[in-house]
């Protein structure tokens, strides 16, 4: 395997010799002596002034080592420092073995993805320091398991710790990230609070070994506190699900696939306390089909699936636009195609989202950029879903569903929760009822004096199955006319987002998940970027206007042909360059800095 | 609503001698039945799939959804959780629930999800004008297979008691009463309630001569045991030449998946308040 750290490496490597210059950046020390932080400097923007207090930890060993757990409490903790946070789980697609590694990255500022540089690492097993070590910027920042590793920094004896306090050997991580705090400088107070909130069992006894190894680690180096208070972390899958709850949710159904599956264990696991009921169903082509169902008795429903489990539900979206039927379907994009990579990103999945299922019907389609975004576009997708009565998609991806970010939940409330146009109880009740917003009133059956006929075929009115060309015609007129009503919608909301130097003649397009990393990019280079947050229907006036005085347009995405880009060129913009990255792993700031520069020069 | 008009104004367009009619013709008789017993129409939903037989959806004059190819069973049971007051009938083809869509049946059954599925088994394609099913039998000349098919069939009875289902019945287009009798034992029945429904096909396979003078009632038969039940539906292998029996196989109560399935309601603001509790756990 190749793994992240080489890649990224291979570019760290060339962007050393191309920059040069280098500056610490380790929030509120001298600069740490060993090997520097390079970061570019240029004229513009001066990078000094824009420099925040920043830390990357990261945490490798084995899968079945509780990696991602670790990273949680490390991640916590940064946060009760006042950092917002992001972090990235990277794993094979395994159950035991392999290696896997989490970066716990905190800033100043909202973040959503990762620097090539690290400031700790906390090694549980020996291969951690061969793939990760050339990351680190500094002398002894590591902290490993002297049991099982050699290495420079220090070593945390976890077996006779975990002895000492009679502690099983599940309890190793808490003596690692005691060992961490108190080299990191992490007054105890925050451990024990973090500790006390967030380790479920056992917390006395895990405190007691992380003390322990905390008593016999040396400070290296502090990271000082921020002045924010704590936030929520959600990872973006469960942002998904809160916001879709807040949409009006009551049923969700999916057939597990990475990167959704985290969707459907969050939702499962809190099913009683939400209110909403979860069924996992035999395949993909049931959970579409079951959800259909759920809808024509008026519950609103979301799936979820990736890529090879959306291709099998494309008959049934197919279905939801002809028989009008609302739907929210969560697609978690993965490296394609097929199989792909399971467990690594990529955003390859846009042009089959939007062109999915046979005919012609109208869909929503939003891509949030990050977990805040995610709670409020899910939300607004299941309300509209049912406002219009159109299949509505929440694209998203692994760095988006599986990163944990700081969530910062002040006006994300919906507007709506699902309402819809209902029955007025004049009879007869006709499913599809013409309108001049092409939306027909609701009703379900059980309402009384209904008949509810719900159709995949051409139907009349009545939803009775047609072949008359005149009916044909003003039917598929009336479910057209949706696409003007959820278009002027969306000039009501924040479709797209225009951010950074907003004067500025270059601008970054992107969508989704790669907005954090081009904010990161654009702020250093005082660029503009672009991002159309819905992509069906595509706020096209919005786009146009947003580039008015741009005269570099660089795209970035996550897929090897730029399908934004083509997707823009349909409405006669033109990108002047494409950043595309389709390796499975998400750009990190530096590389796209480099690449950035690169198409600049 | 009562003393509805049940069936549509829709042209029909089954064969003349088509078995659709006779089922259709049943199904009425029992929503008449229900109706007059005091039952709302209201809440009865006949979920069919694409084919002959789907055309049910455009000619009963009750709520109706007219699903996919193979597509009757998982929307039925999104629409029982959803609403487990709604009666909620399937009627599907063999192409539809044997071939395109097995998977949800053999998966309804293992739920035992509280839905009625009626099999309108002509053992033909028809809508597609003639190509062989999962239960044509061996050496059946479609269009497809013109020098005759070279699968055994399945047998329907066999794989639903094997798969879990709590009503396994077969009944005979051409024996209108015990039909009758067996989809409102179906209905009746809490649970996953299946019905092999053989019926002819006009003009692609007009079997009533076959069938007619093999068919007979299982009297004096043990429902309630699996072994007997399994025995009973080996005697016709749906290919080889043997009496065909019609009734109920086998029938058990067993709770369903809807019954397990039950969520309590959540107010608005209860909700926002767990979703504020989950936040603050977060931090």
């Amino acid at each position: 395997m190749i793994g992240v750290g080489l890649v990224k490496y291979n570019y760290w490597e060339y962007f050393v010799r191309l920059t040069g210059d280098n500056i610490p950046d380790f929030p509120g020390e001298d600069p740490p002596s060993g090997i520097p932080i390079y970061i570019p400097v240029t004229a513009e923007p001066d990078i000094r002034r824009t420099c925040m207090k920043e830390v990357s930890v990261l945490i490798g060993g084995k899968a079945g080592d509780g990696i991602n757990s670790a990273g949680s409490v490390v991640a916590q903790l940064l946060n009760h420092l006042g950092y917002r946070i992001y972090m990235y789980f990277d794993y094979p697609s395994l159950i035991r073995g392999g290696h896997n590694f989490t970066v716990i990255r905190g800033s100043e500022q909202a973040i959503g993805s990762c620097r090539n540089t690290i400031d700790f690492i906390l090694a549980l097993n020996q291969e951690t320091i061969a793939r990760h070590r050339d990351r680190l910027n500094a002398e002894h920042a590591v902290i490993f398991n002297a049991d099982l590793v050699k290495s420079d920094g220090q070593g945390v004896p976890v077996k006779s710790v975990l002895e000492a306090e009679h502690a099983p050997g599940i309890m190793g991580n808490s003596a690692i990230i005691g060992g961490f705090a108190r080299a990191a400088s992490i007054e105890w107070e925050t451990v024990e609070a973090v500790f006390r909130a967030h380790i479920p069992k056992g917390v006395d006894l895990n405190l007691k070994v992380a003390r322990r190894a905390y008593d016999q680690i040396q400070p290296v180096r502090k990271i000082s506190r921020c002045d924010s208070p704590a936030l929520p972390l959600l990872s973006g899958n469960e942002a998904i699900g809160l916001g879709m709850v807040r949409g009006g949710l009551e049923a969700y159904i999916s057939y597990p696939m990475t990167p959704s599956s985290s969707l459907l264990h969050f939702l499962a696991e809190q099913q009683e306390r939400l209110g909403i009921t979860v069924v996992h169903p035999e395949n993909e082509i049931a959970v579409i089909l079951m959800a259909l169902g759920f809808a024509s008795a008026g519950k609103r429903t979301a799936v979820g699936t990736s890529g090879g489990g959306f291709c099998l539900m494309s008959e049934g979206l197919s279905f939801a636009g002809m028989a009008e039927l609302p739907v929210v379907l969560v697609v978690s994009q993965r490296t394609g195609p097929s199989t792909g990579l399971p467990t690594y990103t990529g955003q390859s999945d846009l042009r089959f989202i939007l062109n999915a299922g046979q005919g012609e019907f109208p869909r929503l389609i939003v891509a949030p950029g990050d977990a805040q975004e995610a709670v409020f576009w899910s939300a607004v997708a299941t309300d509209l879903a049912w406002k219009f009565q159109v299949p509505a998609f929440i694209l998203a991806d692994k760095t988006l569903s599986e990163g944990t970010y700081s969530v910062n939940d002040v006006a994300t409330g919906p507007r709506g929760h699902g309402e819809f146009l209902p029955w007025d109880g004049a009879a007869p009740y006709r499913r599809y009822s013409d309108s001049p917003s092409g939306v027909s009133p609701l009703a379900f059956p059980g309402t009384k004096g209904a008949v509810v006929k719900v159709n995949s075929y051409a139907h009349d009115e009545a939803g009775i199955t047609t072949e008359e060309a005149p009916m044909v015609e003003k039917m598929t007129g009336k479910r057209l006319r949706k696409w003007d009503g959820l278009a002027a919608e969306m000039d009501t909301y924040p479709a797209l987002n225009v951010l950074g130097n907003t004067a500025a003649s270059t601008a970054l397009l992107c969508w989704g998940s790669t907005r954090c990393v081009c904010t990161e990019v654009a702020a250093q280079l005082g660029l503009k970027v672009v991002q159309p947050v819905v992509l069906s229907p595509l706020p096209v006036e919005r786009l146009k206007t947003s580039l008015r005085g741009v005269e570099r347009l660089i795209a970035v995405e996550e897929n090897a042909t730029g399908q934004l880009v083509a997707l823009i060129e349909r409405e006669g913009i033109r990108a002047d360059k494409k950043i595309l990255r389709y390796d499975g792993r998400p750009f990190t700031v530096d590389e796209l800095l480099l690449k950035v520069r690169e198409a600049m020069a | 609503m009562t003393g509805r008009q049940i069936i549509t104004d829709t042209q029909n367009s089954w064969c003349p001698g088509c078995g659709n009619f006779s089922i259709q013709h049943t199904l009425k008789n029992i929503l008449t039945e229900m109706e007059q017993e005091g039952r709302s129409l209201d809440d009865v939903v006949l979920v069919s799939g694409i084919g002959c037989h789907a055309k049910i959806a455009d000619y009963l004059d009750i709520n109706s959804f007219y699903s996919l190819h193979g597509r009757t069973i998982p929307a039925a049971t999104g629409i029982k959780l959803a609403n487990p007051r709604l009666t909620v009938i399937c009627c599907s083809g063999d192409g539809d629930s044997y071939a395109e869509g097995l998977d949800h049946l053999i998966f309804a059954a293992k739920r035992n999800i509280d839905i009625t599925v009626i099999v309108h088994n002509n053992r033909v394609y028809g809508l597609t004008t003639g190509q062989y099913t999962p239960t044509s039998p061996l050496g059946f000349r479609g269009k497809s297979t013109p020098a005759g098919t070279l699968e055994y069939p399945f047998n329907p009875l066999e794989l639903m008691l094997a798969s879990g289902a709590t009503y396994v019945a077969r009944g005979y287009s051409r024996k209108m009463d015990q039909l009758k009798g067996l989809i409102r034992g179906g209905i009746a029945h809490r649970g996953f309630s299946f019905i092999d429904t053989l019926q002819i096909c006009a003009t692609f396979f007009p079997a009533a001569d076959y069938y007619t003078p093999r068919v007979y009632d299982l009297t004096g038969h043990d429902a309630s045991s699996f072994e007997h039940a399994c025995l009973k539906a080996r005697e016709w292998d749906y290919s080889s030449d043997a009496p065909i029996a019609l009734g109920v196989f086998y029938q058990k109560k067993f709770p369903t998946f809807d019954e397990r399935m039950a969520r309590k309601k959540m107010s608005r603001e209860e909700q926002e308040h767990a979703i504020q509790d989950l936040l603050a756990a977060r931090t």
